[in-house]
């Protein structure tokens, strides 16, 4: 049994970490930023992910008692990546796609990331 | 087997901080920038996890837990501050 739930635990610690390698190696290898984009959103969670649950059996068989905070960082943890992703996509679409350059918007003629009101005070920025 | 397990997740995170810090230094956008400095802060949270592992302790799920906080409120204002030029209205 104890080797059993040593296994398990060395399982996820090991899958966790190769994991977390390629989300990085793909954010460095891939070529334009949307492609970088999808590496270490949905890689790099899964690792994470795997590290709390490697934690949590660590918790119960070794150390004898169950401890549940890792879920709460687990929950946040795969709440806020969309969102990150999301806001990063938002950057791509805003300052280097124009809207010729986007698929049809259907019935609103521009995407909301390009539909600016004149009098918005926005800075120019660095690209 | 853990300890070795833990060592080997220790020089995967590790590894991926390094990568992560050389997108940040020769990128040629500022968005993926700020996308490698997110996965920096996810990878530190892991490797916090992977301490309190190794040394049996409880002590670094709330740092673990502030990291990731600190590090989605950072990346919204670093996103907000590309779009919009400025972070609070």
């Amino acid at each position: 049994m104890a080797f059993a739930a040593e296994l398990l635990i060395s399982f996820f610690l090991i899958v966790s970490g190769i994991f977390g390698f390629v989300g990085s190696f793909g954010l460095l290898k891939l070529s334009d930023p949307m492609s970088r984009m999808h590496a270490p959103t949905k890689a790099t969670t899964l690792g994470v992910g795997g590290v709390l649950i490697a934690s949590i059996l660590h918790s119960v068989f070794v150390d004898h008692h169950l401890s549940l905070h890792e879920l709460l960082i687990t929950l946040f943890l795969f709440l806020t990546a969309p969102v990150s992703a999301h806001f990063i996509a938002k950057w791509h679409i805003h300052r280097h796609e124009t809207p010729a350059s986007l698929p049809d918007a259907g019935e609103d003629g521009v995407w909301a990331t390009h539909d600016i009101e004149d009098d918005e005070d926005v800075a120019e920025m660095p690209r | 087997m853990i300890t070795y397990a833990t060592y080997f997740a220790f020089a995967c995170f590790g590894a991926a901080l390094m990568m992560n810090l050389w997108r940040i230094l020769t990128s040629d956008g500022v968005g993926v920038r700020v996308l490698a400095l997110d996965t920096m802060v996810i990878n530190t949270i892991a490797l916090l996890i992977l301490y309190g592992i190794s040394i049996s302790s409880e002590i670094f799920f709330e740092a673990a837990m502030i990291i990731a906080m600190l590090g989605f409120v950072s990346t919204v204002a670093y996103a907000r501050f590309m779009l919009r030029g400025n972070i609070i209205e």
